[in-house]
């Protein structure tokens, strides 16, 4: 199971910035490894956030995203208190969400 | 005995259903996912990155910027912030021109989400970098070239 992401989200004049720390190898598929087999792509395909709930951003990555990514992005909107929701989706089906609360 | 058999119908009629929308390409066996695009992804060239998201050569425009270093020591991480002034931005795209694959990721900018995105990308070599926003249905874009310096002291 992937290890859980580090999710920040603090509203200020209106905007809730959320910032994510995720855990993924991000394996682009174009490397070989030390015997000189490929090393199969496993990336992380999809990326969506929901805010009380409500879906608000879908994203669609490829594995140019840095291992461990991090990702930022601004919601109009959103208070101390609410929940931010972040879900994603790698190339083998394998999946994890975790929430943080707007600060 | 009688439930047994309808039960059995009802696995199969499933799985019929199932092998058809496999066969037209809405069930992908290995990842479920629906809204990957696949063709944009393989894209080799910017243009064709570029074609499978819809869009045709957009043209320059100065209300999309690229905030990142002119010089990224290291090219698996390279950070960059894309932000769209483009009224009505729908979809924001980033790309490196000489990866093998040049799109790296496409956001969709919902009614709730302001067009301000940042994330790290992995450079193989130095190159142009492109940001590539749907506003308003029309295609436009932004270039900077970032120089990747793999001997780690940033010459």
């Amino acid at each position: 199971m992937a290890s859980p992401m580090r999710i920040r989200a603090a509203s200020k004049d209106g905007v809730t910035e959320v910032r994510i720390l995720m855990n993924h190898e991000m394996e682009t598929g174009q490397r070989r490894d030390a015997s000189g087999n490929l090393v199969p792509a496993w990336f992380i395909q999809e990326v969506k956030a929901s805010l009380n709930g409500k879906e608000i951003l879908q994203t669609q990555w490829g594995p140019s995203i840095s291992k461990n990514p991090y990702f930022a992005f601004k919601v109009k909107g959103g208070k101390a208190g609410d929940t931010i929701a972040v879900t994603w989706v790698d190339n083998k089906g394998d999946t994890r969400t975790d929430e943080a609360k707007v600060t | 005995m009688t439930h047994k058999t309808v039960g059995r119908r009802k696995v199969l009629k499933n799985g019929g259903l199932l092998a058809m929308l496999a066969a037209a390409g809405f069930a992908v066996p290995k990842s479920a996912l629906a809204a990957w695009n696949k063709a944009a992804f393989e894209g080799k060239t910017v243009e064709d990155a570029i074609k499978a998201m819809g869009g045709s050569s957009p043209a320059n425009t100065a209300d999309l910027q690229i905030i990142a270093s002119d010089i990224a020591e290291n090219g698996a991480v390279v950070p960059i912030q894309a932000v769209s002034r483009l009224p009505n931005t729908q979809q924001i795209a980033v790309l490196v021109e000489k990866n093998p694959n040049v799109l790296a990721a496409i956001f969709d900018v919902g009614p709730d989400i302001a067009p301000d995105f940042t994330t790290r990308i992995k450079m193989g070599q130095t190159s142009n970098v492109y940001v590539v926003a749907k506003a308003d249905g029309k295609f436009a874009m932004a270039v900077k070239e970032i120089k990747v310096t793999l001997g780690g002291c940033g010459g």
